[in-house]
């Protein structure tokens, strides 16, 4: 391993284990801010490669920090997420086995839901048919709030969709589980919230329809041409002078891979 | 002195918690399969690859353990993780030690060396705008911290009854559901004391049975007494030296744990 860890990177990656997903601009602040705290260099544009070597010695640990964006306002967050599971992981008892069944039941919902939504409602009948120990209303509620502060889902006006953040560590797993589940006609991302295209079925992430259609003055399907159904005058522009995505490795790693 | 002054005992940082998903959909790795094959006999010779994988399990081991607090059984290691490398625990253990260290800035530190238990205690002190999570974890450390500085000025043990009468005149109620600690009581008797920041006896030679409660071995590492002087001097605005007896007790505390940590590295 070239490059060595100083204490801002034990820092920023302290951070990232207490948050577990952070914004761009708070990146780029404590970035710079630990590089001053402890006199390591610091250059405003490497703040990539101050992660890449943090993700060097994260790895083999079955983790990683990476940079992905939100669906909501194609704004670039960083989290950090595990490559794997193992024994260890295992262990780990946040959630009991009804309410993990349970957020799988809501993932499925959710996925295959249109809108990338699914209402308290639905979510509240779910717990009627666990497998494993029922769960009564207010539990249900409780715990759906437990997820939401661990930024595994996000609600809005009473609905829940998955958090960027779990979108970001449950990318290939959500692929590898839902097989129609559409990505993003546009950077090709997983889309779980999109507008479709009413003749060819395609899907396309709201802030990516926003920067695509943006240069056009009647909004075409990038697929089949056909006039864009939605209305595309106030979607949100993503920051569009960040620098595109660092590579991500798209599959998983298994621990046993030679570095 | 730059650095804004430490009054919470340090906060460990978390670690990632897995996605929630109801049964592992992604591939076990290779050892933890292999291992369950070969539990029959112990492999003839170790490869440097294989142990270093236990390694990085280990430390993914104590990583999520610590998310409770709660320490950490050499046992429980031994058991979840180390299985046939048993006999290597130790070399594991310390391997783990040092890569907790090196990457995120975590001592893992022995607190019983009876029932090998250990903690992980973070290195790295807080900085006002460090971006670490403010959660109800900080309104229990500054709770905590009230309670270790009046077991400290009381010399170093306080009765029950004293704590909650105190708590109570911080409108902490301990008789009351509070609104952000919820049951007092068993937060500071069961939590704190789990957690090992506090001891919880029985004094003897009472009848009806009295309790009195002390600091806990987690206290010890993650502060110390001069900090927790430093902490009443501020809330009293009197100079720590003002307070003779518990003034000395802090410097000889930090004479001795600075000597020890020279040995100890």
């Amino acid at each position: 391993m070239a490059s060595s860890m100083t204490d801002s990177h034990r820092r920023f990656l302290q951070v990232l284990m207490s948050n577990g997903i952070i914004d761009a601009a708070e990146a780029r602040r404590l970035h710079r801010f630990f590089c001053e705290q402890h006199k390591v260099y610091y250059a405003h544009d490497k703040l990539d490669d101050f992660i890449g070597i943090i993700n060097t010695y994260l790895r083999p640990l079955f983790m990683e920090i990476r940079k992905g964006r939100s669906e909501d306002n194609g704004k670039i967050f960083y989290a950090l997420v595990n490559l794997a599971i193992t024994e260890a992981t295992k262990v780990a008892s946040d959630y009991a086995e009804n309410e993990l069944e349970l957020f799988k039941k809501t993932m499925d919902l959710i996925v295959e839901s249109e809108s990338g939504y699914a209402s308290s409602t639905n979510i509240l009948n779910l717990s009627d048919k666990l497998q494993s120990k029922k769960m009564r209303k207010k539990e249900v509620e409780h715990v759906l709030q437990k997820f939401v502060q661990d930024k595994w889902l996000s609600e809005r006006h009473g609905e829940y969709t998955l958090h960027t953040r779990c979108i970001m560590e449950l990318d290939q797993y959500i692929c590898e589980t839902y097989q129609d589940v559409k990505k993003c006609n546009i950077c090709h991302s997983l889309a779980i919230q999109g507008q479709f295209c009413e003749t060819c079925g395609i899907k396309m992430h709201l802030p990516c329809t926003a920067k695509y259609f943006k240069s056009q003055p009647e909004p075409r399907c990038p697929h089949c041409n056909d006039i864009w159904p939605h209305d595309t005058r106030d979607l949100v522009q993503p920051d569009s002078h960040l620098s595109p995505r660092i590579p991500r490795t798209p599959r998983r790693i298994s621990s046993s891979e030679p570095k | 002195n730059t650095k804004p002054p430490r009054v919470f005992p340090r906060d460990s940082a978390r670690s990632p918690e897995p996605g929630p998903t109801a049964t592992p959909p992604m591939p076990s790795t290779s050892s933890s399969s292999s291992s369950s094959s070969q539990a029959q006999k112990k492999p003839a010779k170790r490869t440097e690859a294989q142990i270093q994988q236990k390694v990085n399990e280990l430390v993914q081991f104590l990583l999520v353990k610590d998310q409770k607090k709660l320490p950490i059984r050499r046992a429980d290691m031994v058991k979840t993780i180390l299985q046939d490398y048993k006999d290597l625990a130790s070399v594991i253990i310390e391997r783990a030690g040092r890569i907790l260290e090196e990457v995120f800035g975590l001592q893992l530190r022995e607190i019983d060396q009876k029932y090998h238990a250990y903690i992980l205690i973070n290195k790295l002190e807080r900085l006002e705008g460090d971006g670490m999570k403010m959660d109800e974890s900080v309104a229990k450390m500054g709770l905590l911290m009230v309670i270790l500085s009046l077991i400290f000025m009381k010399g170093n043990s306080a009765r029950e009854s004293l704590v909650w009468d105190v708590l109570k005149k911080l409108r902490v109620d301990p008789e009351k559901r509070h609104k952000t600690f919820g049951d007092v009581k068993k937060l500071v008797k069961d939590e704190f004391v789990r957690q090992k920041y506090l001891e919880y006896n029985r004094v003897p030679h009472t009848e009806p049975p009295e309790y009195e409660f002390l600091w806990g071995p987690r206290a010890a590492h993650e502060t110390s007494k001069m900090q927790v002087l430093r902490f009443v001097a501020k809330i009293q605005n009197r100079e720590p030296s003002s307070w003779v007896s518990q003034y000395n007790e802090a410097l000889q505390d930090e004479t001795a744990s600075a000597s020890a940590a020279g040995t100890g590295n």
